[in-house]
């Protein structure tokens, strides 16, 4: 990475300014490492990443959205995540925590675009309205658009935070009127990381952000554009409850028997099957609990228009051939919901040819016009 | 000669508010306020499957995430005559209260208490006697010297860096800070604390409802079952952490947040002359201690206060056409009847129409539409929702638990009553309520541990889940009180589908532009008059706008191009 130019405190030196210990700083790094799926050896580079990088800046944009994203950002966990990747990332613009207002914000923003060209990294919330020369989402009287194009210019990476920037979320669906729109069709040529979700969990957030200002690169990224890390498997493969669709043991209608003792939620809609996300996994609110624990099926809010798959988030994904067959599961899966089909069946293939895809996609994609979209 | 200020964005709130401003000798002489975003999710949710309105109108905002959710189950029930079992109720109690305590708590130190606390001036403070006036405010064990001596340790490595991050551009040092570097040296302790309880008690929603933002709903009562002799439903250990979170809460509220107010409030007595707005309050109440059907047995009482007169308080009622109407005079919408008249969200009809100029531009047009939430009306009156509103409702209506924290707070503030309409009178309100909904919190968990211990552990009604056993058409309306205040979606049902689907949020009643006879609504009638030092950095104009909380996403919505034919018969 190239290194920043301007003198800023390393993360060691900011956590021995705060009175952390060494101590705590070494278990620190090994939780982050063991977050990120390091093997041991990894420990060192996270620690040695940690103690001379200097802060990475980070511009933080809202759009169409309606603040999930930052609110699960700010339910991230791990002790020292909050208090050190929030603060300490040195977010120099973000509309939901920072003090200045107006003409004083603006001109923060200006100044690590400035100071910082080539080096911050955008992070976007939301999506961008395009019909109407943008006039559907404004800020300090200019257009989204316009706000994402001169940000993105200087930016080192970007990331589309949640389901909004990644996919245009629920105003992108039908019929869309506002021309909502996923930010990489209107970034070109920068590194792009799709982070969705309806909001992302807050710890896949923050593991993402320590990602990149550990490694100095972006994660390694799947065939649309997401971390592998937290993407690559379907809620049902990771689903505690997964035995109970295998021995065809089913949740009939809310509240049943079958619910109380916790069966598999499919036939009450539960999209896992075709939803990619790590929440069998990780959890929610620090490994709390995840909708399907709770009752509910999933409703597939990380899967690219899932608004608009299926009739209902109650309709089961239809011509359930028989119990506990994966590959039929799967085969169902792919015919019934639409959009997200694709995505299942290019699994498959993703990560042979992923590389060039990623290139290919960073070049294809981006700056769409507004009748494109359309 | 007056000043036209432009402030844009306005931060730390919920989404893009713009205020324009005139100032002249110091003071705030005319104010505009401003929506400047849309998605038009009503307009998407035609046409669906009213049983999932809940999760679309979820994601009108994650700031005030369930309630909107919660608003919008209720309309469904309403419409299709479904009552939802005791428990289920009472699960939604104790996710709104904990809500409550979440979006409050977060509310008063993450988006506003910048407004009243200096951090840089923090540095200044004494360790010794940052503890010891810690100490005289309450029991909270992190208040030693050597704690906030570390604190000030770390912000003064912090300021010394250079890297303000969020704090940058601040309007630190502004004359209209006036607390003791103690007391800034304390609120930024709790400033972070905060940010680190916070997370905690949403967990509440993630055990009922999966995850938090945005935790699942049910049309016809919760989906987490009740089920104490299985791992994966709702047992003993996940009612005992409830329990522990809410008691966690508790104590958090208590004896942080509740000192902090005080002790801020204290040294603003100024701010209880300013501010105060419209004297209108509209509340349409919630926590229903016998069903939502049964308003009097609601722990937020409704009512509307007029003029300021706590000694009359009027009944409310969603359903009557002259009630509750929304206009269009100076909001970037059209109607067929022209842009004078008000409707009815059940007759609600809109076509978005945008007037203003093209971006980017430096000033909206004021003579003409400059925004994209509508102006809802109550009677004609224009009105206030929030935590100040519910406050004085239940005050009014002689409630003995309402008259105890305001009485108890107005005697240590050493403030008559009428301190209460002002800007601090609504910093303080939400504080207030905040102590009540603890309390009732933890009402509701017992009652819910007692239902389950006699035997009752129906958690949902899905008789009428199935759309073949609905009537070809109804219509319901569902409210709550959100946060932010009165919130209600109206929803028509035809052929299993939404017909049409109409939300009226606070913040469109709080933040929305003029009437067509001109009134302003709360927003720009509470600037009125406002100081301002400083043109350059309106910090007393951001503390009057953020005294209300503002949620930009919840206020702008669309009302359906084709909703006139919606007076079917209410199923009921």
């Amino acid at each position: 990475m190239k290194p920043i130019s301007v003198k800023r405190p390393t993360y060691y030196q900011e956590l021995r300014n705060k009175g952390y210990s060494r101590r705590d700083f070494m278990k620190f790094c090994t939780m982050i490492a063991a977050y990120m799926g390091l093997e041991s050896s990894g420990v060192a580079q996270v620690t040695n990443a940690l103690m001379n990088q200097p802060r990475v800046p980070v511009i933080w944009l809202h759009f169409q959205e309606c603040t999930c994203c930052s609110e699960s950002f700010i339910r991230s966990s791990h002790p020292m995540v909050a208090d050190i990747i929030l603060d300490k990332i040195s977010l120099d613009y973000t509309e939901t925590l920072m003090a200045a207002s107006g003409h004083q914000a603006e001109a923060a923003m200006e100044k690590t675009m400035k100071d910082y060209y080539g080096e911050y990294v955008l992070c976007v919330e939301g999506s961008v309205p395009v019909y109407e020369d943008g006039v559907y989402c404004c800020i300090g009287g200019r257009s989204a658009r316009d706000i994402l194009q001169e940000t993105a210019a200087g930016a080192k990476a970007v990331i589309a935070w949640g389901s909004c920037a990644c996919n245009g979320c629920v105003q992108a669906s039908r019929p869309n009127p506002t021309g909502a729109t996923p930010i990489h069709k209107l970034i070109k040529g920068k590194p792009l990381i799709k982070v969705p979700g309806c909001p992302p969990i807050g710890e896949v957030m923050a593991g993402v952000l320590v990602h990149l200002v550990t490694f100095g690169r972006i994660p390694e990224l799947d065939h649309v554009g997401r971390p592998k890390a937290f993407y690559s498997k379907r809620v049902h493969d990771s689903c505690y409850r997964r035995p109970f669709y295998d021995a065809g043991l089913f949740v009939e209608s809310f509240d049943d028997e079958n619910a109380k003792k916790g069966y598999c939620l499919y036939k009450v809609g539960c999209k896992g099957p075709t939803t990619y996300n790590a929440c069998g996994i990780m959890k929610w609110n620090n490994g709390t609990s995840y909708p399907i624990q709770s009752g509910h099926g999933c409703i597939g809010c990380s899967e690219a228009g899932f608004w608009d798959n299926g009739a209902s988030f109650y309709t089961r994904i239809p011509n359930f051939p028989g119990f506990g067959i994966e590959s039929s599961a799967d085969t169902i899966g792919t015919i019934a919901v639409g959009a997200t089909a694709a995505g299942v069946a290019a699994h498959a293939v993703a990560s042979a040819i992923r590389k060039n895809g990623e290139k290919k996609r960073l070049k294809a994609e981006g700056e769409a016009s507004v009748e494109e979209i359309e | 000669m007056s000043n036209r200020i432009v402030i844009d964005p306005i931060t730390r709130i919920e989404g893009h508010l713009r205020i324009e401003a005139d100032i002249q000798d110091g003071k705030v002489t005319d104010a505009y306020s401003s929506g400047t975003m849309v998605r038009l999710i009503e307009r998407i949710l035609q046409g669906r499957d009213p049983r999932d309105a809940w999760a679309f109108v979820g994601r009108v905002c994650g700031v005030c995430t369930t309630v909107h959710s919660l608003a919008s189950c209720r309309s469904v029930e309403d419409a299709l005559d479904i009552v939802v079992p005791p428990n289920a109720e009472l699960v939604r109690n104790i996710m709104f209260c904990s809500q409550y305590m979440h979006d409050h708590t977060v509310h008063f130190y993450h988006l506003h208490a910048l407004d009243w606390v200096d951090v840089v001036d923090a540095l200044n403070a004494d360790p010794k006697k940052t503890s010891e006036l810690a100490q005289s405010l309450s029991n909270w064990p992190k208040s030693s010297p050597g704690y906030f001596s570390d604190l000030r340790k770390r912000v003064k490595k912090f300021v010394e860096s250079g890297q303000l991050g969020i704090f940058t551009n601040g309007y630190w040092g502004h004359p209209a800070y006036k607390l003791p570097a103690e007391v800034n040296l304390i609120g930024l302790a709790h400033y972070l604390e905060a940010l680190e309880w916070q997370k905690e008690i949403v967990k509440v929603h993630a055990i009922f409802g999966g995850k938090n933002p945005h935790p699942n709903y049910l049309v016809g009562g919760m989906a987490a079952s009740i089920g104490l002799d299985d791992a994966s439903a709702i047992n003993a250990e996940r009612l005992a952490y409830v329990g522990d979170l809410l008691k966690q809460g508790k104590e958090f509220i208590e004896q942080v947040y509740l000192p902090d107010l005080l002790a801020i409030a204290s040294f603003y007595p100024e701010w209880t002359q300013i501010g105060g707005g419209l004297g209108n309050y509209l509340v349409y109440g919630d926590l229903p201690t016998n069903g939502y059907r049964d308003e009097s047995s609601f722990k937020f009482p409704s009512g509307v206060i007029l003029d300021r007169n706590l000694s009359e308080v009027h009944e409310v009622d969603l359903r009557q056409d002259e009630e509750v109407r929304e206009f269009i005079h100076k909001s970037w919408y059209e109607y067929a009847d022209g842009d004078e008249v008000g409707l009815h969200p059940w007759k609600g009809e809109t076509k978005l129409k945008y007037t203003g100029p093209k971006p980017p531009y430096e000033h909206l047009d004021f003579d003409n539409k400059y925004s994209y939430l509508k102006t809802p009306r109550w009677k004609g009156h224009a009105m206030e929702v929030g935590p100040l509103a519910r406050m004085l409702v239940g005050y009014a209506r002689g409630r003995e638990d309402f008259k105890e924290v305001v009485d108890s707070a107005l005697a240590k503030l050493n403030v008559p009553a009428t301190a209460l309409f002002s800007t601090l009178g609504r910093t303080a309100a939400r504080g207030l309520e905040s102590q009540l909904v603890i309390n009732w919190a933890m009402e509701f968990y017992e009652q819910l541990l007692t239902n389950i211990r006699n035997g009752d552990t129906r958690m949902a009604d899905t008789s009428r889940f199935e759309p073949s056993t609905w009537p070809a058409a109804a219509q319901g309306v569902g409210h709550t009180e959100a946060p932010r205040g009165a919130l209600a979606h109206w929803i028509n049902i035809e052929d299993q589908k939404i017909k049409n689907y109409q939300l009226v949020v606070p913040t469109t009643w709080n933040a929305s532009p003029r009437d067509p006879e001109g009134k302003q609504s709360a927003y720009e009638s509470a600037l009125m008059d406002t100081p301002v030092a400083d043109a350059d950095q309106p910090l007393e104009i951001l503390r009057t706008i953020h005294s209300f909380d503002p949620c930009m996403a919840c206020a702008v919505h669309l009302y359906d191009e084709d909703g006139k034919n919606l007076n079917q018969v209410r199923v009921l």
